[in-house]
């Protein structure tokens, strides 16, 4: 007994204590933090690969990223078309409706969108076929949407697995449609659609390729972040994602809300598809989506579904990215490599969190000093 | 010689982030006693004795156990202490028996030999005089004899200090002087035990002394037979308080909610309510009594729209003497036909509040619908949240402060001020006062007697039988999901609803 009562006389080394709040300030402190420590290992992975300057290499990032006003537009590019979808997951998620399945919601998005192309191309004026490829692709993603939020409403169904399933589907649609479009035939590939008349390409605008897809997204951005916070259904997308007693208690049709949601989240990445396809890669392939669909839960998630903060999310994770891709075609490394400096970011930035909920108390000092 | 005491804490003190939930504790337990700590919500009981028993770990102080000083980082170092505690909330598995969990986790040989573990949990039950079959199945048990399985389960683990978290909460008034007696043989066998309770009649009838803790800090420790009701909440509330609630005689009596035969099931299919009927008038109030777990959730959320009901009918009759069929319709339908109906459920932040909101926002679930607009209106709802701050003393650092920060008494506050703001012809209530202070208590008493003068019915699902009797005009009471008793509370007494609580006076199991 004498043994165990040694045995139990010592305090816990660490301890975690859950903070009751933290400040903005802190918070944004402590995120800082997590940034540099990451860029600090991405260094030393860097340098046991390469044995490159650490420095050297973070400036091939830069360059890779922002370098030129080529390399810039297409960061820009790629940022937009993560917000856009991160933008669309934030309803469904809001209401805790996990919607993994936004790869399958743009894959259908962009499928539709270079259907419009490829067949109306030389039966509707240029003007009218944009818009109808925007409706249709947004309409395309929001079927995609709307079929495990009916089973969910109905037969309360898995959404995660449902929605996970539902992306499978989409590849395979795609794979079925390219048999078709397939040019030049026998290539497997649907190659540049109306790369001559660009028929359903998304036109200049101020002088820049890519000048609608920044018109459309941040107004497009702008405008859920208002129905988020300020509309009537915000509202009871909240009361929903809280508690569905609630819901019913406050008279809230639960199953409409579900149903009108993953309608709004579909069709906003249906729309990141037509956004993809006709206004950046004039193509359609099963990598179309190419896991943004799952990396922009990631950009929701650490901007804590502010539309806003997404933004600032987005823009460092593509950042990354695209500098990273840059380095490894500098170095003679495989894409992989960018992909360990990602993964090393996020998992900081993921792990940082906990230190923002979590305060860690280490062991007071002896107690015979009192 | 100086007796070693069962338990010793001095100075501990435990925060939360910039709360302090016991502040600077120092409390004795001697051998063989029993000691009541009484205090009010958020007085820092729990916080206390969770960490005896391994849940938390104190910031500061020193605990002593049998005079030797110890630390307890886990729940396992709390039991080879020797302290059990039963919490609130039962820890037991459904599906096995009593005897199945009061071994689980405990080691021993790979083969489980059952009927020596029976035969001893059978001694251990003829020696304390508990009621328990030791191969009956947790499903199959009432609250009481659950309870008894958690007790049984530290006893056989070898604890000789027990500690009982609000034990009760959940039984009758038979049960509770069952308990009492057993625990009181625990004592005669030199067990050490500490009671938590805001039971003031119980903590007199029970133990050998009390300790008091106000808002995180020891006040001080009396000797039950120096202490009565008065000199108890003095020291738990820190200044005299009157306990008296102000009953008036019910005026101008007409119907407005009429329940005709309802029957309903809950999700495992069981029958929750049997051929209810009854009538609640303007102008009262109409008490509803019944062992947790009778029916009395599903009564008022039959009426508020919130629940199915396989068969019956629900009426109301409105002030200008028509009648609306409220029957199988749901709560946005029941508004929208401007029956004024008002509802605090039971679970108040997992029903009636929104944990995460603020205030404003929580003030807007029953409003937000209104106008045409696409836009919410925040203005009204945020108006109505500072009128209710103010009028009701609710303590919270801003509007903005979402509710789940409050404390148990405020967030009450908050919903019972945004039920009444509704302006409501019928106020239906679940156990309002739960978890709430005494002034706070007397504040949601005062409200609600309020609503019975203006003329309106009022229907409170309420445990504590005293209260029952003191501020209703007439209770219901429920047993098993049958109505066994409408009875006038101005000529009741406790005895005659106990009796009508459990039917006949005996235990009844659902033999299912």
């Amino acid at each position: 007994m004498s043994k165990d009562i040694v045995l139990l006389n010592k305090e816990p080394f660490i301890r975690m204590v859950k903070r009751d709040s933290i400040t903005t300030v802190k918070a944004w402190f402590i995120r800082m933090i997590a940034v540099i420590l990451a860029l600090i290992v991405a260094a030393l992975v860097i340098v046991a690969i390469t044995k490159q300057n650490p420095i050297e290499v973070y400036l091939g990032m830069i360059d890779g990223a922002v370098g030129s006003k080529r390399r810039l537009w297409v960061t820009i590019r790629e940022i937009l078309a993560m917000l856009c979808i991160a933008v669309g997951l934030t309803p469904a998620f809001k209401m805790k409706f996990w919607n993994i399945g936004a790869e399958g919601q743009i894959l259908m998005g962009g499928t539709a969108a270079a259907a419009f192309m490829i067949y109306f191309s030389d039966k509707l004026p240029s003007g009218i076929l944009l818009i109808v490829i925007i409706i249709v692709s947004s309409i395309a993603g929001l079927i995609w949407g709307i079929i495990p939020a009916f089973f969910k409403a109905y037969f309360n169904t898995n959404e995660t697995l449902f929605t996970l399933m539902l992306n499978y589907v989409a590849m395979q649609i795609v794979t079925f449609c390219i048999v078709f479009w397939e040019n030049p035939t026998g290539s497997n590939t649907v190659g540049i659609i109306n790369s001559a008349t660009k028929a359903g390409w998304f036109p200049s605008l101020f002088g820049n390729v890519y000048g609608l897809n920044v018109v459309l997204v941040l107004l497009l951005t702008t405008a859920i972040a208002i129905y988020m916070k300020y509309s009537k259904h915000g509202y009871e997308i909240s009361v929903v994602g809280e508690s569905e007693f609630t819901a019913e208690y406050a008279g809230i049709n639960v199953k409409k809300v579900i149903l009108r949601t993953m309608m709004v989240s579909g069709a906003i990445c249906g729309f990141a598809g037509s956004l993809i396809v006709s206004g950046a890669s004039h193509t359609i392939s099963t990598s179309t989506a190419g896991g943004r669909g799952f990396t922009a839960i990631i950009v929701a998630w650490m901007a804590k579904f502010n539309p806003i903060a997404m933004i600032l999310v987005s823009a460092l994770l593509i950042f990354m990215q695209q500098g990273s891709v840059q380095i490894a075609t500098q170095f003679g490394l495989n894409e992989n490599a960018s992909d360990i400096i990602t993964g090393i970011i996020i998992f900081f930035l993921i792990g940082c969190e906990f230190f923002i909920n979590y305060q860690v108390e280490l062991r007071k000092k002896s107690k015979e000093g009192k | 010689m100086e007796q070693v005491n069962a338990i010793e804490l001095k100075h501990v003190t435990k925060r939360f982030g910039e709360v302090t939930a016991n502040d600077n504790v120092s409390l004795t337990l001697k051998k063989g006693e029993i000691l009541s700590i009484l205090g009010e919500n958020g007085s820092g009981k729990t916080t206390l004795m969770n960490m005896l028993s391994g849940i938390y770990f104190p910031d500061e102080g020193e605990i002593r156990i049998n005079g030797n000083a110890v630390t307890i980082r886990s729940p396992k170092d709390s039991f080879s202490l020797g302290i059990g505690m039963i919490h609130q909330h039962f820890k037991l598995i459904n599906i096995l028996t009593a005897a199945e969990n009061i071994i689980l986790g405990l080691p021993g040989e790979k083969k489980i030999k059952m009927p020596q573990v029976v035969e001893e949990i059978n001694a251990l039950t003829r020696k304390y005089g508990f009621d328990l079959n030791p191969m009956q199945k947790i499903y199959d048990m009432s609250v009481s004899q659950k309870q008894t399985v958690e007790i049984i389960k530290v006893l056989y683990r070898g604890a000789d200090i027990l500690i009982l978290d609000e034990p009760t909460a959940v039984l009758t008034p038979h049960e509770t002087t069952k308990l009492f007696q057993v625990l009181k043989n625990m004592k005669e066998d030199g067990k050490s035990i500490i009671i938590i309770t805001h039971k003031l009649n119980e903590v007199l009838e029970l133990s050998d002394r009390i300790s008091v803790l106000r808002k995180g800090t020891y006040i001080n420790t009396v000797e039950t037979k120096d202490a009565t009701v008065e000199s108890l909440t003095e020291m738990m509330v820190g200044e005299k308080v009157s306990l008296d609630i102000k009953r008036t005689k019910p005026t101008n009596q007409k119907k407005r909610i009429e329940v005709c035969n309802i029957n309903c099931r809950n999700k495992e299919g069981l029958p929750v309510l049997t051929d209810a009927s009854f009538i609640a008038y303007s102008g009262e109030i109409l008490g509803v009594a019944g062992i947790s777990g009778s029916g009395q959730k599903e009564l008022l959320e039959s009426i508020a729209g919130l629940q199915k009901l396989e068969s019956g009918q629900i009426f109301y009759h409105t002030p200008e003497e028509t009648i609306e069929d409220l029957t199988k319709l749901s709560a946005d339908v029941i508004k929208e036909k401007g029956v004024r109906l008002a509802f605090v459920p039971e679970d108040r932040l997992g029903m009636g509040l929104v944990g995460s909101m603020d205030l404003t926002d929580n003030m807007m679930i029953r409003s937000y619908k209104d106008g045409r607009s696409f836009l919410v209106d925040r203005k009204k709802p945020r108006k109505l949240a500072s009128k209710i701050v103010e009028q009701l003393k609710v303590v919270t650092p801003k509007l903005e402060t979402p509710v789940r920060r409050l404390s148990g008494g405020n967030v009450q506050k908050v919903l019972v001020g945004r039920e009444i703001a509704l302006n409501p012809t019928v106020l239906m209530v679940a156990y309002p006062v739960r978890g709430l202070d005494i002034n706070s208590s007397y504040t949601i008493y005062n409200l609600l007697n309020e609503e019975k003068k203006k003329g309106h019915a009022v229907i409170c699902v309420i445990e504590d039988l005293d209260v029952l009797l003191e501020l209703c005009d007439r209770i219901l009471v429920l047993n098993s999901g049958k109505i066994t008793g409408v009875v006038d509370a101005r000529s009741t007494n406790k005895e005659e609803l106990g009796l009508l609580m459990t039917g006949t006076g005996e235990e009844k199991h659902k033999d299912e």
